[in-house]
């Protein structure tokens, strides 16, 4: 028996999502007497530091064809690793990615699969997990009944501590057919040098009260001084003043940060089901009225292009 | 050319979220419910399509007699016709039991489905067909072509896209801006009150996870308003008070 956690990475290094989970899959083996194993797919760098996050083993399959997130593939060989570890549990960090590969390994396994689960399990009755419904409008209590159980963790749900200790390493070959990779990725257009949106730690988001796509220097400069990402509101990218994929909410990305900053968005209900699950919440609006303060901890009634500077300076003084 | 979308029928995106019976059902009293609009998106692509290569279109749900408002919806939008699977969609691998077995019946080219149901979001079902049919499954679909039997689609992923071509057929998990949402016209609600709804009972009915009760989360305190002239002490509050920087 044992608990397996997927580690999803970027550019050969482990995303801050896939840490959390390797450490909350060590705490769930922990509540059940077992071993945690982390896999990690492709080339990718510091596998034994993977042990301070609080995997014992570390399953690498070193398949460059992997280095690219090829779905069916992915969930060829983690349910194979499923089975080689004999794993009970497979932990996973949610996204885009890990979200489509989870479904296959759960359709592949008849493994019952709870997704945005939002704390640890209720082992005193079954195999209870809380998760996130309703897009962050409510929460479900979810008995996994199956014999193997995936659990695809939402972010910022649990503390990490990291230690020294090394995991040992241990390769893998996995058996892939070309079937596994029917699908080709012709190509990839993906922004660098900036902060991903879904992994972010902070958020300032811009809505249309910034009148128009030139105006968004204050929103960058702000991201830049405080190391935020930066997100924005449905008509924002409906409009293409800003890329589709910082679009935050019930149908666009859904971000749970520490600090959430939103600036010239009215807080309609479905820009606050992509955000309800952050930490802390900051509203700048000219308009006392704006739904979007009672979701708020902090609030700025006005202009926001008269309140940015003054933030951007204080940021840059005082962090 | 054979195209199937799957639809869920779930509470308005304005819905206030309330719950019963011990907190182990959703209050329906007074929620208007729709498609998905992530559905709603596939079905809108679907709909193009089906113009551009003369396509057949089905729609299909699982679901109660309750969902048959939507699935007239989607019939009056351009869907050839229906297929009802009569049961409550108590999980994922449940539903897509029930799909994956309409499939092997039907032998679609070009599955849709939306990327995640906008109740439970496990975004898992499209996945899970994908594995019971033995074919691709590809979500979040932003994009999709088709030249002959080949799929050109564009996917997003974490800051940005990823460009994908594949033999049909597929399973695929769409959002925007794959197509623009469309609204009936008065023909097409004439017309879907004739169209075919087949009404299924379900095959090999299992569940894997069972949500016991349910929870509103906790109301948040109150907003701390600081003055506009003073906005600087914000980032002080934050750090010292918040502590989130
Ligand atoms: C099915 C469905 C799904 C949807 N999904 C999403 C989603 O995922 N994400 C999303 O964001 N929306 C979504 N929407 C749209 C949503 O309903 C709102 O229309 C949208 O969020 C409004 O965007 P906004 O706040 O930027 O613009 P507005 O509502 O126009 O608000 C602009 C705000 O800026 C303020 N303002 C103006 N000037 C200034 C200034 N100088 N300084 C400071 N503040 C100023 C105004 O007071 C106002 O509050 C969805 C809608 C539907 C029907
Ligand atoms: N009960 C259902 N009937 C038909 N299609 C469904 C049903 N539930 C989910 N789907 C489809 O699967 C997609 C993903 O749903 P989910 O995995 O529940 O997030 C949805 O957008 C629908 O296209």
């Amino acid at each position: 028996m044992s608990v397996l956690i997927f580690v999803e990475t970027a550019e050969g290094k482990a995303k801050s999502s896939s840490l959390e989970a390797v450490a909350y899959g060590a705490k769930v083996a922990e509540m059940l007497g077992t071993s945690a194993t982390a896999l990690v797919l492709g080339d990718a760098q510091d596998l034994e530091g993977l042990g301070g996050y609080g995997a014992n083993k570390v399953l690498h399959v070193a398949d460059s064809r992997l280095n690219a997130g090829v779905i069916q593939a992915y969930g060829n060989v983690i349910a194979q690793a499923v089975e080689k570890e004999n794993a009970q549990v497979l932990v996973v960090a949610k996204s885009a990615l890990a979200d489509t590969v989870a479904a296959r390994v759960a359709g592949k396994l008849k493994a019952g699969l709870a997704s945005n689960v939002v704390a640890l399990p209720d082992l005193s009755n079954g195999f209870v997990v809380r998760r996130s419904i309703y897009t962050g409008k409510a929460f479900a209590n979810t008995a996994v009944t199956s014999d193997k159980k995936i659990l695809a963790i939402k972010k910022n749900i649990y503390t990490v501590t990291v230690t020294d200790a090394k995991a040992s390493v241990e390769s893998f070959n996995a058996n892939l057919s070309d079937a596994d990779f029917g699908v080709s990725i012709t190509s990839t257009e993906k922004a660098t040098g900036t902060v991903s949106l879904p992994e972010a730690n902070l958020v300032v988001s811009g809505g249309r009260g910034l009148k128009g796509p030139e105006n968004w220097g204050v929103i960058e400069d702000l991201a830049k001084a405080l190391g935020a990402a930066t997100g924005c509101s449905k008509p924002v990218s409906d409009l293409h003043w800003r890329p589709h994929h910082e679009h935050v909410g019930q149908t666009g990305v859904k971000v749970s940060p520490n600090l959430y900053i939103a600036v010239g968005i009215s807080g309609a209900i479905q820009h606050l089901a992509g955000v309800n699950s952050s930490k802390c919440i900051v509203v700048i609006n000219s308009d006392p009225e704006a739904p979007f303060f009672q979701a708020a901890d902090y609030g700025i009634v006005g202009d926001a292009f008269q309140i940015l500077p003054k933030l951007i300076e204080a940021a840059k003084a005082k962090l | 050319m054979k195209i199937l979308v799957c639809i869920t029928h779930v509470p308005d995106t304005t819905t206030k979220i309330k719950f019963t019976n011990g907190d182990t059902q959703l209050d329906a009293n007074g929620v208007q419910f729709i498609a998905g609009p992530y559905d709603d998106y596939a079905l809108s692509r679907a709909i193009e399509l089906k113009e551009q290569f003369g396509a057949s279109l089905t729609v299909l749900n699982v679901g109660t007699a309750e969902t048959e408002p939507t699935i007239r919806k989607a019939l009056a939008l351009g869907a050839d016709d229906a297929i009802r699977i009569d049961a409550e969609p108590t999980d994922a691998y449940f539903v897509a039991e029930q799909i994956a077995h309409i499939c092997k019946q039907n032998n679609y080219d070009l599955i849709l489905m939306g990327r995640e149901s906008i109740d439970f979001n496990g975004g898992q079902v499209h996945g899970i067909v994908g594995e019971m049919l033995g074919v691709p499954s590809l979500s979040p679909i932003m994009k999709l072509d088709l030249e002959g039997n080949v799929a050109k689609m564009a996917r997003e992923i974490e800051g940005g896209k990823e460009y994908l071509e594949a033999k049909l057929p597929l399973v695929l998990g769409c959002q925007e801006p794959i197509a623009e949402w469309k609204i009936p016209n008065m023909r097409g609600i004439m017309s879907a009150r004739t169209k075919p709804l087949q009404v299924i009972t379900p095959a090999n009915p299992q569940e894997l996870t069972k949500s016991v009760r349910f929870e509103l989360p906790p109301a948040k305190g109150a907003c701390k308003m600081i003055p506009a002239d003073q906005a600087d002490t914000l980032i002080d509050l934050l750090k010292n008070e918040a502590k989130v920087l």
